[in-house]
């Protein structure tokens, strides 16, 4: 089973722990991940606000490169960059004329054929079919299942799980015995790239999602994006600041949470770099 | 020798500012056969007839081109002229300028070239036109009307008050509709029960009204004053000559578990039941989907405490027709439900109601007998927020219009809840209050003023359960786009009225149109607000539309007077534009060979088949015949012909080909 990955610039920084879980959880249960060769920045927010083509031009690169590879799945494990990925095929799909005009920027052909899929996705669909008998420790937990913003919108461009209330990770995640709690903030803002700017809204708003998960007994939230941890995890000091409480709920990635449920070490899944403990 | 006389209309400035009359008509004056051409500013203003007419006399025209509009409004007017100055109505054509030319091209040369050329091939069309005698329909002066909620009432009584007969057919076991389940209504807050139930009995006891509940309409067809319909009465398995409605059975049935669909689910209700006390009939039916007899084959206590013997268990549906004349369709309007609303939670809290559910809440006959009490826990809720324009007015939801009626029961709800919860505050999420209505406005001031709600102009973006709260969060577009969240203990939403569930299929058994929405489609949005396109079917009330309770008796009582005034005629003059299959002397007899592929195509069921037989009775040849009350002359069957046996008059084929070979020839 051969399948690529687009990492993007978190999974080699910041959100290290979900690359190494990542992968972790592929060599168990034998998916080989081909990085895409040469990949470049995907744009994040900053393309996307001061330039239309440059937005496009950046994942329509990385696209073609995949296609050049014959990597007819890609893997994208930030949310941020699944969006500007999932994004750019649908525009350039709907477009021909700017599909022509973008693949003389890249100097490449892009034909817009390989198909992009995210961290649920994948689970969903090379992962759970496989994961019977192999659960050895069932996750005998409450847990809610924090969406964030990019996973399922817009949704007419991802057409990925339902906008208000998804149900795709909760569904996983019973699959390795936890229980998922009705989660009022499962796609409610995190502060994302005020991350850096302006700490304090983003503990404001971090803190209020926080303080539902745990006011419904959730003993810890879930995430599949790098951008959503760092929020939650590594600014976890100014949110008890901001709101002065003790909030202790760890912030796990779903690929975390299911290596340890099929035994990985901790150390295999990157649980020693979170900032809020994670107890095992 | 044809003497043809040409009318051509400015249409005001419709046609005039892009057609050059004037050339229009000097040069159809030189076509052969055309013996007076003419302008003038409004030809269907009463000089503009007379102009016609005079002409007519004058030069003793054979033939009339009425150069003007399409022939959908004026037609008649223009024919009953002619007729009016001695020629047959049929010799009189029009010729669109204004939609099929002026309204749809610039003003140039060529505009006015394809309008000389429009009317040159009605002039040559024309020439063909034969005299045609109108034909005469009998009436049946029974009318039937479908769904018994106020509009099909107030249509039924109507009518029946004008001495004709009137058949009701309600699909559910009482009439009353969703009017019956109301509290108070707007903008009196008088009991709806009180008013409505005095003019149901009416139509049960009415001498001219034969009552069908629990029956539905299978299918219609026929013609204008000509139908027959299919019912089927649904088995409700009592005899309901016996039964008294004394409502032991329902007491006593063991089932008593089911969703109650009158108290929109908020209660139960047992299998053999009448939807609310005040029904009508009272009597009983048995839910078979839910009767223990029907599912196990054993239980019968009905039947065990039935003191007159009324149940039936080996009841089977029964199917009638009945012939009527006229229809008027009144099957109303659904809302729809909080499931429908993800951002409001699915459905799934059961603190967030429906405006119909609240009505039931707050109705003294509802199941907390009129006190304000949330379906959680059946406590009184201090904070309670109505949502308005739920679902309507939001294109994203596929919902486009405004429901109409949300504003003024949001206004009623907030109030009644005031008057019944003193120290509670109602807060009311709104787009704009649209309150248009005798003492609508003054309605919604009286809550906002005297009633003190708390009205904020903006949406809600998300409901969310938090313990035993509702967490709203919305926005007050008048403070600057405020954040605003209000810990509720019940939410309101007043969500979209919608097409009721089966419009389409009715509608496609009724053969009338309906709109994107599956609201039914009347003929005209302005000038015939309650006739569809199908003639002799009639709308009354939310079936149209979402309406509210005066709106739909005015439209009720608007469609009975089309149907008294349809019946007041002893028979229907029909134009005689049908179909007709030739005919000859033996051997022939007819050019048609009875391959009948008209008969499969025809959409009335007009083709029937006639056997020409020797005098011993065998038969030589059966050929195709038009039932001349049925067909309605859409020339189906001549296109289907092989052997080009069938004619349409007004439309011969003689006459489409010299209109094309006139219209080619300048060409060729």
């Amino acid at each position: 089973m051969k399948l690529g990955i687009y990492p993007g610039c978190s999974l080699t920084g910041s959100a290290r722990d979900y690359n190494e879980s990542v992968f972790s959880l592929a060599k168990f249960f034998d998916i080989e991940l081909v990085e895409i060769p040469d990949w470049n920045c995907c744009g994040a927010t900053a393309a996307h606000n001061l330039n239309k083509e440059l937005s496009l031009s950046l994942p329509a690169r990385i696209l073609a490169l995949a296609e050049k590879n014959g990597l007819d799945e890609i893997l994208v494990p930030c949310a941020a960059c699944y969006s500007r990925l999932v994004v750019t095929q649908h525009e350039l799909k709907s477009n021909p004329e700017l599909k022509n005009k973008v693949s003389g920027i890249i100097e490449m052909d892009y034909k817009g054929t390989s198909k992009i899929i995210n961290a649920i996705e994948w689970i969903d669909k090379y992962i759970i079919p496989n994961i019977e008998n192999k659960v050895v420790k069932p996750y005998n937990k409450n847990v809610a299942c924090y969406y964030g913003c990019l996973l399922v919108r817009p949704n007419k461009v991802l057409n990925y799980d339902r906008v208000e209330n998804p149900l795709t990770m909760d569904v996983v995640m019973q699959k390795i015995g936890a229980t998922p709690i009705d989660f009022a903030f499962k796609t409610e803002c995190c502060g994302a790239g005020l991350s850096v700017s302006r700490t304090d809204i983003v503990s404001k708003l971090s803190g209020k999602i926080i303080e539902d998960a745990e006011h419904r007994g959730a003993q810890e939230i879930i995430v599949a994006c790098p951008m959503c941890h760092s929020n939650l995890d590594m600014r976890r000091t100014d949110i008890n600041k901001y709101w002065n409480k003790d909030y202790k709920i760890p912030v796990l990635f779903v690929t975390q949470a299911i290596g340890l449920a099929v035994g990985l070490l901790p150390e295999q899944l990157g649980l020693q770099r979170h900032f809020v403990e994670v107890k095992i | 020798m044809s003497r043809i006389g040409v009318f051509i209309c400015h249409c005001g400035e419709n046609i005039s500012a892009t057609v050059d009359c004037t050339k229009v008509c000097e040069a159809t004056a030189k076509l052969k056969h055309v013996a007076y051409s003419t302008e003038y500013k409004y030809m269907c203003s009463d000089p503009g007839q007379s102009l016609v007419k005079e002409a007519i006399k004058k030069y003793n025209l054979t033939g009339v081109v009425v150069s003007a509009c399409s022939p959908r409004m004026h037609e008649p007017t223009f024919r009953k002229a002619c007729a009016e100055a001695g020629l047959n109505p049929f010799l009189c054509e029009m010729a669109n300028l204004r939609e099929h030319c002026s309204w749809v091209h610039e003003k140039n040369d060529s505009t006015t070239e394809k309008a000389i050329d429009i009317v040159r091939t009605l002039v040559e069309k024309v020439k063909h036109n034969e005299a045609l005698q109108p034909i005469y329909v009998p009436v049946t002066k029974t009318a039937l009307v479908i769904g018994g909620g106020i509009a099909g009432i107030q249509a039924a009584l109507d009518i029946a008050n004008c001495g004709h007969k009137v058949i009701m057919v309600e699909k559910s076991p009482s009439i009353g509709g969703h009017m019956s389940q109301l509290s108070e209504t707007f903008p009196t807050l008088d009991c709806s029960q009180c008013i409505l139930t005095p003019r149901m009995v009416e139509v049960y006891q009415h001498p001219n009204i034969t009552l069908y509940t629990y029956a539905e309409v299978e299918g219609l067809e026929g013609f204008i004053g000509n139908f027959v319909a299919k019912i089927r009465k649904k088995a409700k398995s009592i005899d309901e000559k016996l039964c008294t409605g004394c409502g032991l059975c329902t007491t006593k049935c063991p089932q008593k578990k089911i969703p109650n669909e009158f108290e929109q689910n908020m209660g139960n209700r047992p299998a053999i039941y009448v939807p609310f006390p005040q029904a009508v009939p009272n009597k009983p039916v048995i839910d078979k989907e839910h009767c223990t007899y029907y599912i196990k084959g054993k239980c019968k206590v009905c039947e065990v405490v039935c003191p007159t013997k009324a149940i039936r268990f080996d009841q089977v549906d029964e199917i009638l027709e009945v012939p009527v004349g006229a229809v008027v369709v009144s099957t109303g309007f659904d809302i729809k439900h909080a499931d429908f609303f993800p951002e409001y939670g699915y459905g799934a809290y059961k603190n967030v109601i429906d405006g119909l559910q609240f009505e039931r809440l707050a109705s003294a006959s509802g199941p907390t007998a009129g006190e304000i009490l949330r379906p959680s826990d059946g406590k009184k809720p201090k904070n309670i927020v109505f949502v308005a324009c739920a679902g309507s007015r939001d294109p994203a939801k596929g919902i486009s219009y405004c429901s109409k009626i949300c504003c003024m029961y949001t206004a009623k709800h907030a109030m009644l809840y005031k008057h019944k919860v003193h120290d509670g505050n109602a807060h009311v999420f709104y787009m704009d209050i649209r309150s248009a209505g005798k003492n609508y406005d003054e309605f919604v001031r009286r809550a906002i003023e005297e009633d003190h709600v708390n009205y904020i102009r903006g949406r809600v973006s998300t409901i969310y359960e938090k313990d035993d709260k509702l967490i709203v969060k919305g926005v007050d577009t008048l403070l600057g786009a405020q954040q605003v969240e209000i810990e509720a203990d019940m939410v309101v939403l007043a969500t979209a009225g919608i097409a009721n569930s089966g419009a389409e299929e009715l509608a496609q058994r009724l053969h009338i149109s309906y709109d994107s929405h599956k609201f039914f489609a009347e003929a005209h949005p302005k000038l015939k607000p309650v006739e569809t396109n199908t003639a002799g079917i009639f709308l009354a009330g939310a079936c149209q539309n979402p309406k509210d309770i005066p709106d739909s008796v005015s439209q009720a009582s608007g469609a009975a007077v089309k149907v008294a005034a349809l019946f007041s005629q002893k028979e229907l003059k029909r134009d005689p534009l049908i179909a007709k299959v030739n005919r000859m002397g033996p051997p022939m007899f007819s050019t048609c060979v009875g391959c009948f592929m008209c008969q499969s195509v025809c959409p009335y069921n007009a083709i029937e088949r006639e056997d020409y037989k020797t005098r011993d009775g065998k038969i030589i040849k059966t050929v195709a015949k038009i039932n001349e009350g049925l067909c309605q002359g859409c020339g189906t069957c001549v296109s289907l012909c092989r052997s080009k046996s069938i004619d349409l008059f007004g439309y011969t084929n003689k006459q489409v080909y010299t209109e094309v070979v006139a219209l080619l020839n300048e060409y060729l």
